[in-house]
Protein backbone atom coordinates (compact mmCIF):
# COMPACT_ATOMS: atom_id res chain seq x y z
CA UNK A 1 0.00 0.00 0.00
CA UNK A 2 0.60 3.59 -1.04
CA UNK A 3 1.67 6.00 2.17
CA UNK A 4 -0.91 8.22 1.98
CA UNK A 5 -0.51 11.82 2.63
CA UNK A 6 -2.74 15.04 3.05
CA UNK A 7 -2.65 18.54 3.49
CA UNK A 8 -3.74 19.98 6.81
CA UNK A 9 -4.96 23.37 7.59
CA UNK A 10 -5.24 24.40 11.39
CA UNK A 11 -4.47 27.31 13.77
CA UNK A 12 -1.98 26.15 15.90
CA UNK A 13 -1.36 28.51 19.25
CA UNK A 14 -3.59 31.55 17.18
CA UNK A 15 -1.26 31.16 13.73
CA UNK A 16 -2.85 30.16 10.80
CA UNK A 17 -0.77 27.23 9.32
CA UNK A 18 -0.52 23.96 6.64
CA UNK A 19 1.53 21.23 6.44
CA UNK A 20 1.78 17.37 4.73
CA UNK A 21 1.08 15.01 6.77
CA UNK A 22 1.18 11.08 7.11
CA UNK A 23 -2.68 10.32 7.35
CA UNK A 24 -1.07 7.55 9.70
CA UNK A 25 -0.38 10.32 12.31
CA UNK A 26 -1.69 10.84 15.86
CA UNK A 27 -2.23 14.67 16.82
CA UNK A 28 0.73 14.19 19.07
CA UNK A 29 2.90 13.44 16.59
CA UNK A 30 2.44 15.88 14.26
CA UNK A 31 2.74 18.48 17.17
CA UNK A 32 5.71 16.94 18.17
CA UNK A 33 7.56 16.08 15.02
CA UNK A 34 6.17 18.52 12.30
CA UNK A 35 5.60 21.74 14.54
CA UNK A 36 8.09 20.97 17.17
CA UNK A 37 6.09 21.43 19.69
CA UNK A 38 7.63 19.34 22.57
CA UNK A 39 5.55 20.45 25.56
CA UNK A 40 2.84 17.73 24.32
CA UNK A 41 4.19 14.57 25.66
CA UNK A 42 4.15 11.15 25.03
CA UNK A 43 3.22 9.47 28.09
CA UNK A 44 0.97 6.48 27.79
CA UNK A 45 -0.50 6.69 24.02
CA UNK A 46 -3.58 5.37 25.09
CA UNK A 47 -5.67 8.24 26.51
CA UNK A 48 -4.98 7.08 30.34
CA UNK A 49 -2.47 9.72 31.32
CA UNK A 50 -3.23 13.36 30.19
CA UNK A 51 0.57 13.81 29.30
CA UNK A 52 -0.44 15.11 25.48
CA UNK A 53 -3.74 17.41 26.52
CA UNK A 54 -3.98 20.02 23.74
CA UNK A 55 -7.06 22.24 23.91
CA UNK A 56 -8.93 21.98 20.48
CA UNK A 57 -11.55 24.86 20.26
CA UNK A 58 -12.35 25.29 23.69
CA UNK A 59 -11.86 21.55 24.81
CA UNK A 60 -9.40 19.51 26.52
CA UNK A 61 -8.33 16.09 24.46
CA UNK A 62 -5.67 13.54 24.96
CA UNK A 63 -3.90 14.17 21.39
CA UNK A 64 -2.08 10.63 21.65
CA UNK A 65 -5.46 9.55 20.55
CA UNK A 66 -7.11 11.69 18.08
CA UNK A 67 -5.92 11.67 14.38
CA UNK A 68 -3.72 14.28 13.11
CA UNK A 69 -5.68 14.79 9.83
CA UNK A 70 -8.80 15.53 12.30
CA UNK A 71 -7.07 18.48 12.63
CA UNK A 72 -8.43 20.22 9.81
CA UNK A 73 -10.04 23.46 10.47
CA UNK A 74 -9.57 23.23 14.06
CA UNK A 75 -8.16 25.90 16.41
CA UNK A 76 -5.26 24.06 18.71
CA UNK A 77 -3.60 25.51 22.13
CA UNK A 78 -0.56 23.73 23.45
CA UNK A 79 1.50 24.54 26.26
CA UNK A 80 4.02 27.63 23.97
CA UNK A 81 0.87 29.17 23.42
CA UNK A 82 0.74 30.29 26.64
CA UNK A 83 4.17 32.11 27.17
CA UNK A 84 4.76 35.66 25.82
CA UNK A 85 6.98 36.89 23.46
CA UNK A 86 9.26 36.95 25.22
CA UNK A 87 9.01 33.51 27.28
CA UNK A 88 7.51 35.26 30.08
CA UNK A 89 5.37 32.72 31.56
CA UNK A 90 1.57 33.04 32.30
CA UNK A 91 -0.21 33.14 35.60
CA UNK A 92 -1.45 29.55 35.66
CA UNK A 93 2.30 28.63 34.46
CA UNK A 94 3.77 31.26 37.41
CA UNK A 95 0.81 29.41 39.55
CA UNK A 96 2.46 26.12 39.26
CA UNK A 97 5.86 27.35 40.21
CA UNK A 98 4.85 29.14 43.16
CA UNK A 99 3.26 26.40 44.42
CA UNK A 100 5.83 23.45 44.44
CA UNK A 101 3.63 21.36 41.46
CA UNK A 102 6.02 20.69 39.35
CA UNK A 103 8.55 18.11 40.10
CA UNK A 104 9.95 15.69 37.19
CA UNK A 105 7.41 17.88 35.10
CA UNK A 106 6.45 15.46 32.64
CA UNK A 107 2.40 15.82 33.33
CA UNK A 108 3.22 19.57 33.81
CA UNK A 109 1.95 20.82 30.01
CA UNK A 110 -0.94 18.72 30.00
CA UNK A 111 -2.13 20.08 33.40
CA UNK A 112 -1.71 23.47 32.95
CA UNK A 113 -3.72 23.14 29.61
CA UNK A 114 -6.91 21.35 31.14
CA UNK A 115 -6.24 24.13 34.35
CA UNK A 116 -5.71 26.82 31.21
CA UNK A 117 -9.32 25.54 30.21
CA UNK A 118 -10.62 26.24 33.65
CA UNK A 119 -9.42 29.51 34.37
CA UNK A 120 -10.12 30.97 31.40
CA UNK A 121 -13.83 29.81 31.67
CA UNK A 122 -14.53 32.22 33.91
CA UNK A 123 -16.89 29.88 36.20
CA UNK A 124 -15.70 29.26 39.94
CA UNK A 125 -15.40 25.44 40.50
CA UNK A 126 -16.80 24.37 43.40
CA UNK A 127 -12.94 21.68 45.02
CA UNK A 128 -14.94 18.55 43.78
CA UNK A 129 -15.69 19.87 40.61
CA UNK A 130 -11.81 21.01 40.05
CA UNK A 131 -10.76 17.63 41.18
CA UNK A 132 -13.37 16.29 38.74
CA UNK A 133 -11.73 18.59 36.03
CA UNK A 134 -8.67 17.65 36.84
CA UNK A 135 -8.87 13.61 37.03
CA UNK A 136 -7.72 12.92 33.51
CA UNK A 137 -3.90 13.54 34.40
CA UNK A 138 -1.92 11.20 36.28
CA UNK A 139 1.03 12.51 38.00
CA UNK A 140 3.54 10.04 39.98
CA UNK A 141 5.47 13.12 41.50
CA UNK A 142 3.44 15.74 43.67
CA UNK A 143 0.93 14.17 45.24
CA UNK A 144 -1.63 16.40 43.23
CA UNK A 145 -2.39 18.89 46.05
CA UNK A 146 0.37 21.41 44.83
CA UNK A 147 -1.64 21.52 41.34
CA UNK A 148 -5.23 21.46 43.01
CA UNK A 149 -3.53 24.58 44.86
CA UNK A 150 -1.88 26.64 41.75
CA UNK A 151 -5.06 25.75 39.43
CA UNK A 152 -7.41 26.84 42.57
CA UNK A 153 -5.79 30.01 43.78
CA UNK A 154 -5.34 31.20 39.55
CA UNK A 155 -8.90 30.42 39.56
CA UNK A 156 -10.12 32.84 42.04
CA UNK A 157 -7.19 35.35 41.09
CA UNK A 158 -8.73 35.29 37.75
CA UNK A 159 -12.31 36.05 39.59
CA UNK A 160 -11.08 39.43 41.07
CA UNK A 161 -10.54 36.87 44.32
CA UNK A 162 -7.36 38.11 45.84
CA UNK A 163 -7.99 37.88 49.22
CA UNK A 164 -9.91 34.52 49.12
CA UNK A 165 -6.77 33.10 46.80
CA UNK A 166 -4.62 33.66 49.34
CA UNK A 167 -6.90 31.98 52.41
CA UNK A 168 -6.17 28.37 50.46
CA UNK A 169 -4.11 26.12 53.12
CA UNK A 170 -2.17 23.77 51.91
CA UNK A 171 -4.43 21.04 51.66
CA UNK A 172 -6.14 23.55 49.20
CA UNK A 173 -9.24 24.49 51.26
CA UNK A 174 -10.17 28.08 51.88
CA UNK A 175 -9.31 28.99 55.27
CA UNK A 176 -11.62 31.35 56.46
CA UNK A 177 -10.79 33.52 59.78
CA UNK A 178 -13.07 33.08 62.28
CA UNK A 179 -15.34 33.50 63.28
CA UNK A 180 -16.57 32.65 59.26
CA UNK A 181 -17.54 35.79 56.96
CA UNK A 182 -20.95 35.97 55.99
CA UNK A 183 -21.28 35.46 52.21
CA UNK B 1 2.05 6.86 14.05
CA UNK B 2 -0.71 4.25 14.16
CA UNK B 3 0.25 0.94 12.92
CA UNK B 4 -2.91 0.88 10.34
CA UNK B 5 -2.84 0.33 6.44
CA UNK B 6 -4.89 2.61 5.64
CA UNK B 7 -7.45 6.09 6.90
CA UNK B 8 -10.50 6.87 4.44
CA UNK B 9 -11.99 9.49 5.45
CA UNK B 10 -15.45 10.05 4.45
CA UNK B 11 -17.53 13.53 3.72
CA UNK B 12 -20.74 12.64 4.25
CA UNK B 13 -22.72 9.29 5.26
CA UNK B 14 -23.49 8.60 1.75
CA UNK B 15 -19.47 8.57 1.21
CA UNK B 16 -18.89 6.80 4.23
CA UNK B 17 -21.32 3.73 3.09
CA UNK B 18 -19.20 3.82 -0.77
CA UNK B 19 -16.14 3.36 1.14
CA UNK B 20 -16.98 0.49 3.45
CA UNK B 21 -18.87 -1.48 0.27
CA UNK B 22 -15.26 -0.34 -1.76
CA UNK B 23 -12.95 -1.57 1.47
CA UNK B 24 -14.93 -4.35 2.97
CA UNK B 25 -12.27 -5.27 5.70
CA UNK B 26 -12.49 -1.67 6.48
CA UNK B 27 -13.12 -0.24 10.57
CA UNK B 28 -15.53 2.28 11.62
CA UNK B 29 -13.57 5.07 13.41
CA UNK B 30 -15.54 7.61 14.93
CA UNK B 31 -13.84 9.13 18.29
CA UNK B 32 -11.56 6.33 18.06
CA UNK B 33 -11.14 6.15 22.06
CA UNK B 34 -11.99 2.72 21.84
CA UNK B 35 -10.49 1.74 17.92
CA UNK B 36 -6.88 3.85 18.43
CA UNK B 37 -6.34 2.04 21.79
CA UNK B 38 -6.74 -1.15 20.19
CA UNK B 39 -4.65 -0.26 17.65
CA UNK B 40 -1.73 0.48 19.81
CA UNK B 41 -2.64 -2.35 21.65
CA UNK B 42 -2.06 -4.41 18.38
CA UNK B 43 -5.52 -6.00 18.95
CA UNK B 44 -6.40 -3.84 15.40
CA UNK B 45 -2.61 -3.47 14.25
CA UNK B 46 -3.00 -3.14 10.53
CA UNK B 47 -6.61 -2.50 10.01
CA UNK B 48 -8.24 0.00 7.48
CA UNK B 49 -10.26 2.37 8.96
CA UNK B 50 -12.91 4.40 7.40
CA UNK B 51 -13.03 7.63 9.78
CA UNK B 52 -16.52 9.37 10.05
CA UNK B 53 -15.37 11.87 12.62
CA UNK B 54 -15.91 14.93 10.42
CA UNK B 55 -19.16 13.84 10.11
CA UNK B 56 -20.61 17.21 11.81
CA UNK B 57 -24.49 16.34 10.65
CA UNK B 58 -23.99 13.23 12.75
CA UNK B 59 -23.55 15.72 16.15
CA UNK B 60 -26.19 17.25 18.42
CA UNK B 61 -29.23 16.97 19.89
CA UNK B 62 -32.48 17.61 18.81
CA UNK B 63 -36.71 16.88 19.01
CA UNK B 64 -37.44 15.40 15.69
CA UNK B 65 -40.80 15.96 14.36
CA UNK B 66 -42.51 12.74 15.74
CA UNK B 67 -41.04 14.13 19.03
CA UNK B 68 -38.23 12.02 19.79
CA UNK B 69 -35.02 13.25 21.32
CA UNK B 70 -32.71 12.53 18.48
CA UNK B 71 -28.83 11.76 19.31
CA UNK B 72 -26.38 12.26 16.51
CA UNK B 73 -24.36 9.41 16.80
CA UNK B 74 -21.24 11.32 17.09
CA UNK B 75 -22.22 13.26 19.70
CA UNK B 76 -19.47 13.77 22.32
CA UNK B 77 -20.29 12.41 25.97
CA UNK B 78 -19.60 16.23 27.02
CA UNK B 79 -21.87 17.93 24.66
CA UNK B 80 -24.25 15.53 25.89
CA UNK B 81 -24.13 16.16 29.36
CA UNK B 82 -24.18 19.87 28.41
CA UNK B 83 -26.89 19.69 26.40
CA UNK B 84 -30.70 21.54 27.21
CA UNK B 85 -32.58 19.26 25.79
CA UNK B 86 -31.28 16.04 27.50
CA UNK B 87 -31.03 18.19 31.02
CA UNK B 88 -34.77 18.68 30.49
CA UNK B 89 -36.24 15.46 29.74
CA UNK B 90 -33.47 12.56 30.24
CA UNK B 91 -31.06 14.10 32.54
CA UNK B 92 -29.87 10.83 34.25
CA UNK B 93 -28.43 9.93 30.51
CA UNK B 94 -26.26 13.10 30.67
CA UNK B 95 -25.42 11.98 34.10
CA UNK B 96 -24.41 8.32 33.14
CA UNK B 97 -22.35 9.29 30.34
CA UNK B 98 -20.54 12.27 32.66
CA UNK B 99 -18.47 9.02 34.69
CA UNK B 100 -17.19 8.32 31.76
CA UNK B 101 -13.51 8.42 32.11
CA UNK B 102 -11.97 11.65 32.58
CA UNK B 103 -12.71 14.61 31.06
CA UNK B 104 -10.58 14.84 27.41
CA UNK B 105 -12.11 11.31 26.82
CA UNK B 106 -15.62 12.66 27.45
CA UNK B 107 -14.38 15.24 24.76
CA UNK B 108 -13.57 12.50 22.31
CA UNK B 109 -15.94 9.48 22.85
CA UNK B 110 -18.72 9.66 21.02
CA UNK B 111 -22.32 7.79 22.03
CA UNK B 112 -22.61 5.95 18.83
CA UNK B 113 -19.26 4.31 20.06
CA UNK B 114 -20.04 3.79 23.38
CA UNK B 115 -23.20 1.38 21.72
CA UNK B 116 -21.38 0.36 18.87
CA UNK B 117 -19.04 -1.44 20.30
CA UNK B 118 -21.42 -3.64 21.89
CA UNK B 119 -19.90 -3.93 25.45
CA UNK B 120 -22.08 -4.61 28.78
CA UNK B 121 -19.88 -2.14 30.69
CA UNK B 122 -20.17 0.84 28.57
CA UNK B 123 -22.00 3.73 30.73
CA UNK B 124 -24.46 4.80 28.18
CA UNK B 125 -26.00 1.56 27.98
CA UNK B 126 -27.38 0.65 30.42
CA UNK B 127 -29.44 3.77 30.53
CA UNK B 128 -30.47 3.67 26.88
CA UNK B 129 -31.72 0.62 27.28
CA UNK B 130 -33.43 1.15 30.68
CA UNK B 131 -35.00 4.63 28.18
CA UNK B 132 -36.12 1.79 25.54
CA UNK B 133 -33.88 3.88 22.74
CA UNK B 134 -34.41 3.31 19.01
CA UNK B 135 -31.07 2.78 16.86
CA UNK B 136 -31.17 3.93 13.82
CA UNK B 137 -29.01 2.65 10.92
CA UNK B 138 -28.01 3.78 7.67
CA UNK B 139 -26.75 1.62 5.36
CA UNK B 140 -26.71 0.85 1.66
CA UNK B 141 -30.41 -0.20 1.59
CA UNK B 142 -31.50 3.11 3.15
CA UNK B 143 -32.55 3.78 6.61
CA UNK B 144 -33.63 1.48 9.38
CA UNK B 145 -34.71 1.63 12.75
CA UNK B 146 -34.10 -1.25 15.74
CA UNK B 147 -35.01 -1.07 19.43
CA UNK B 148 -31.81 -1.19 21.66
CA UNK B 149 -32.59 -4.49 22.98
CA UNK B 150 -32.11 -6.40 19.82
CA UNK B 151 -29.07 -4.22 18.85
CA UNK B 152 -27.23 -5.56 21.39
CA UNK B 153 -26.88 -9.53 19.85
CA UNK B 154 -24.40 -10.49 22.39
CA UNK B 155 -20.73 -9.51 23.72
CA UNK B 156 -19.14 -7.05 21.07
CA UNK B 157 -21.17 -8.12 18.54
CA UNK B 158 -24.12 -5.58 17.58
CA UNK B 159 -26.79 -5.90 14.73
CA UNK B 160 -24.40 -3.54 11.77
CA UNK B 161 -24.76 -5.34 8.81
CA UNK B 162 -21.49 -4.92 5.81
CA UNK B 163 -22.06 -1.14 4.61
CA UNK B 164 -24.26 0.45 7.66
CA UNK B 165 -23.41 3.17 10.03
CA UNK B 166 -25.21 3.71 13.28
CA UNK B 167 -26.49 7.42 12.79
CA UNK B 168 -28.70 8.20 15.56
CA UNK B 169 -30.16 7.44 18.73
CA UNK B 170 -33.85 8.33 19.47
CA UNK B 171 -36.05 8.31 22.96
CA UNK B 172 -39.64 8.60 21.94
CA UNK B 173 -42.48 10.93 23.76
CA UNK B 174 -43.61 7.66 25.31
CA UNK B 175 -40.65 6.53 26.86
CA UNK B 176 -39.06 9.82 28.15
CA UNK B 177 -42.32 11.75 28.76
CA UNK B 178 -42.75 12.38 32.47
CA UNK B 179 -40.30 10.16 33.24
CA UNK B 180 -37.64 10.60 36.00
CA UNK B 181 -34.57 8.08 36.18
CA UNK B 182 -31.03 7.69 38.33
CA UNK B 183 -27.66 5.58 36.94
CA UNK B 184 -25.32 4.07 39.84
CA UNK B 185 -21.81 3.42 38.94
CA UNK B 186 -20.15 1.01 40.85
CA UNK B 187 -16.56 0.80 40.27
CA UNK B 188 -13.12 0.99 41.90
CA UNK B 189 -11.96 4.95 41.39
CA UNK B 190 -14.17 7.61 41.03
CA UNK B 191 -12.13 7.93 37.82
CA UNK B 192 -10.45 6.56 34.70
CA UNK B 193 -12.19 3.39 35.52
CA UNK B 194 -14.42 0.76 34.02
CA UNK B 195 -18.12 -0.14 35.62
CA UNK B 196 -18.11 -2.88 37.79
CA UNK B 197 -21.78 -2.96 37.48
CA UNK B 198 -24.10 -0.27 36.90
CA UNK B 199 -27.66 0.41 36.96
CA UNK B 200 -30.26 2.64 35.47
CA UNK B 201 -33.82 3.17 36.92
CA UNK B 202 -36.61 5.11 36.02
CA UNK B 203 -40.02 5.98 36.69
CA UNK B 204 -42.91 7.61 35.91
CA UNK B 205 -45.71 8.28 38.84
CA UNK B 206 -49.28 8.46 38.65
CA UNK B 207 -50.91 11.83 39.21
CA UNK B 208 -51.67 11.69 42.83
CA UNK B 209 -47.52 10.44 42.96
CA UNK B 210 -48.75 7.83 45.21
CA UNK B 211 -48.19 4.57 42.65
CA UNK B 212 -45.89 4.05 40.44
CA UNK B 213 -47.30 3.96 37.07
CA UNK B 214 -44.06 2.30 35.14
CA UNK B 215 -40.79 1.68 36.57
CA UNK B 216 -37.82 0.17 34.07
CA UNK B 217 -34.66 -0.58 35.21
CA UNK B 218 -32.03 -2.18 33.67
CA UNK B 219 -28.25 -3.48 33.92
CA UNK B 220 -24.77 -3.06 32.63
CA UNK B 221 -22.30 -6.20 33.90
CA UNK B 222 -24.89 -7.86 34.91
CA UNK B 223 -25.22 -10.01 31.87
CA UNK B 224 -22.74 -10.61 28.47
CA UNK B 225 -25.56 -7.33 26.81
CA UNK B 226 -26.96 -4.48 28.77
CA UNK B 227 -30.35 -5.99 30.35
CA UNK B 228 -33.38 -5.14 31.78
CA UNK B 229 -34.88 -6.38 35.11
CA UNK B 230 -38.33 -7.19 33.74
CA UNK B 231 -39.63 -9.39 36.87
CA UNK B 232 -39.38 -6.59 39.31
CA UNK B 233 -40.48 -4.05 36.71
CA UNK B 234 -43.84 -5.93 36.42
CA UNK B 235 -44.20 -6.40 39.99
CA UNK B 236 -43.87 -2.76 40.68
CA UNK B 237 -45.66 -1.41 38.28
CA UNK B 238 -49.24 -0.08 39.84
CA UNK B 239 -47.94 -0.60 43.06
CA UNK B 240 -47.86 2.14 45.75
CA UNK B 241 -44.88 3.66 47.06
CA UNK B 242 -43.73 2.04 50.51
CA UNK B 243 -40.73 0.77 52.02
CA UNK B 244 -42.02 -2.99 51.47
CA UNK B 245 -42.65 -2.59 47.62
CA UNK B 246 -39.08 -1.06 47.57
CA UNK B 247 -37.46 -3.70 48.83
CA UNK B 248 -39.33 -6.05 47.61
CA UNK B 249 -38.71 -4.65 43.87
CA UNK B 250 -34.87 -4.84 44.96
CA UNK B 251 -34.81 -8.15 45.39
CA UNK B 252 -36.85 -9.68 42.70
CA UNK B 253 -33.68 -8.30 40.32
CA UNK B 254 -32.16 -11.21 41.20
CA UNK B 255 -34.74 -13.29 39.53
CA UNK B 256 -33.14 -11.69 36.07
CA UNK B 257 -29.65 -10.41 36.52
CA UNK B 258 -26.95 -13.34 35.51
CA UNK B 259 -23.82 -11.41 36.36
CA UNK B 260 -20.01 -13.57 35.96
CA UNK B 261 -17.03 -14.32 37.89
CA UNK B 262 -14.25 -11.82 36.67
CA UNK B 263 -11.36 -10.66 37.71
CA UNK B 264 -12.71 -7.02 38.80
CA UNK B 265 -15.51 -8.52 40.87
CA UNK B 266 -17.03 -11.84 41.89
CA UNK B 267 -20.60 -12.84 40.51
CA UNK B 268 -21.74 -12.92 44.66
CA UNK B 269 -20.38 -9.35 44.47
CA UNK B 270 -22.31 -7.99 41.41
CA UNK B 271 -25.87 -9.90 42.44
CA UNK B 272 -25.46 -8.33 46.28
CA UNK B 273 -24.66 -4.65 44.55
CA UNK B 274 -27.28 -4.92 41.90
CA UNK B 275 -30.21 -5.87 45.15
CA UNK B 276 -28.35 -2.61 46.52
CA UNK B 277 -28.02 -0.10 43.48
CA UNK B 278 -31.61 -0.93 42.41
CA UNK B 279 -32.78 -0.10 45.70
CA UNK B 280 -30.64 3.38 45.98
CA UNK B 281 -31.42 4.33 41.94
CA UNK B 282 -35.10 3.18 42.82
CA UNK B 283 -35.52 5.93 45.86
CA UNK B 284 -34.05 8.78 44.14
CA UNK B 285 -35.90 8.46 40.86
CA UNK B 286 -39.36 8.39 42.65
CA UNK B 287 -37.76 11.24 44.78
CA UNK B 288 -37.03 13.18 41.38
CA UNK B 289 -40.37 12.68 40.66
CA UNK B 290 -42.09 14.22 43.42
CA UNK B 291 -43.05 10.80 44.81
CA UNK B 292 -43.17 10.47 48.80
CA UNK B 293 -42.67 6.97 50.37
CA UNK B 294 -45.08 6.37 52.99
CA UNK B 295 -44.77 3.20 55.27
C1 LIG C 1 -8.77 6.00 29.13
C2 LIG C 1 -10.12 5.52 28.69
C3 LIG C 1 -11.15 5.42 29.62
C4 LIG C 1 -12.40 4.96 29.24
N1 LIG C 1 -13.39 4.91 30.19
C5 LIG C 1 -14.63 4.51 29.84
C6 LIG C 1 -15.68 4.49 30.82
O1 LIG C 1 -15.49 4.81 31.98
N2 LIG C 1 -16.92 4.09 30.41
C7 LIG C 1 -17.18 3.74 29.12
O2 LIG C 1 -18.31 3.40 28.83
N3 LIG C 1 -16.21 3.74 28.19
C8 LIG C 1 -14.93 4.13 28.51
N4 LIG C 1 -13.94 4.14 27.57
C9 LIG C 1 -14.22 3.60 26.23
C10 LIG C 1 -14.60 4.58 25.13
O3 LIG C 1 -14.22 5.90 25.44
C11 LIG C 1 -16.09 4.58 24.86
O4 LIG C 1 -16.55 3.29 24.57
C12 LIG C 1 -16.49 5.52 23.71
O5 LIG C 1 -17.86 5.71 23.72
C13 LIG C 1 -16.11 5.01 22.35
O6 LIG C 1 -16.55 5.96 21.39
P1 LIG C 1 -15.63 6.38 20.18
O7 LIG C 1 -16.39 7.36 19.37
O8 LIG C 1 -14.31 6.80 20.67
O9 LIG C 1 -15.56 4.96 19.43
P2 LIG C 1 -14.52 4.32 18.44
O10 LIG C 1 -13.33 3.87 19.16
O11 LIG C 1 -14.33 5.19 17.26
O12 LIG C 1 -15.41 3.06 17.99
C14 LIG C 1 -15.83 2.06 18.88
C15 LIG C 1 -16.47 0.90 18.10
O13 LIG C 1 -17.72 1.27 17.56
C16 LIG C 1 -17.72 1.28 16.14
N5 LIG C 1 -18.43 2.50 15.77
C17 LIG C 1 -18.24 3.74 16.32
N6 LIG C 1 -19.14 4.62 15.86
C18 LIG C 1 -19.92 3.94 15.00
C19 LIG C 1 -21.06 4.30 14.19
N7 LIG C 1 -21.57 5.54 14.22
N8 LIG C 1 -21.61 3.35 13.42
C20 LIG C 1 -21.12 2.08 13.41
N9 LIG C 1 -20.07 1.68 14.15
C21 LIG C 1 -19.47 2.59 14.93
C22 LIG C 1 -16.27 1.23 15.73
O14 LIG C 1 -16.11 0.54 14.52
C23 LIG C 1 -15.66 0.46 16.90
O15 LIG C 1 -15.83 -0.90 16.74
C24 LIG C 1 -12.65 4.60 27.90
C25 LIG C 1 -11.63 4.71 26.96
C26 LIG C 1 -10.37 5.17 27.33
C27 LIG C 1 -9.29 5.28 26.31
S1 LIG D 1 -0.02 10.15 26.30
FE1 LIG D 1 -2.00 10.72 25.74
S2 LIG D 1 -3.12 10.26 27.50
FE2 LIG D 1 -1.18 9.43 27.98
S1 LIG E 1 5.69 16.23 38.13
FE1 LIG E 1 6.45 14.27 37.64
S2 LIG E 1 4.68 13.31 36.84
FE2 LIG E 1 3.89 15.11 37.59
Amino acid sequence: MDRQYKVVHCKINGKEVEKIVDMRASLTDMLRNDYRLTSVKKGCEVGECGACTVIIDGEGFNSCIYMAVWAEGKEIWTLEGLTGPGGELSDIQQAFVDEGAIQCGFCSPGFIMTSWEIVNSGREYTDDELRKALSGHLCRCTGYENIFRAVKKTMLRRLGKKKEAELVNSQGITEYPEPMPFK
Amino acid sequence: MYDIKALYEATSVQHAIELLQEHPEAQILAGGSDVLVQVREGRRAGVELVSIYMLDELRGVSIDEEENIRIGSLTSFSHITNDPIIQKYINVLGEAVDMVGGPQIRAIGTIGGNTCNGVTSADSASTLTAWEAIIEITGPEGVRRVPIKDFYIKAKVVDLKPGEIQTAILIPKSSYDRCYGHYIKYAMRNALDITTTGCSVNVRLTEDKKKIERVRIAYGVAAPIPMRAYTAEEFLNGKTINEKNIKKFSEMVLEDVNPRNSWRASRALRRHISVVMAERALRDSIEQAGGVING
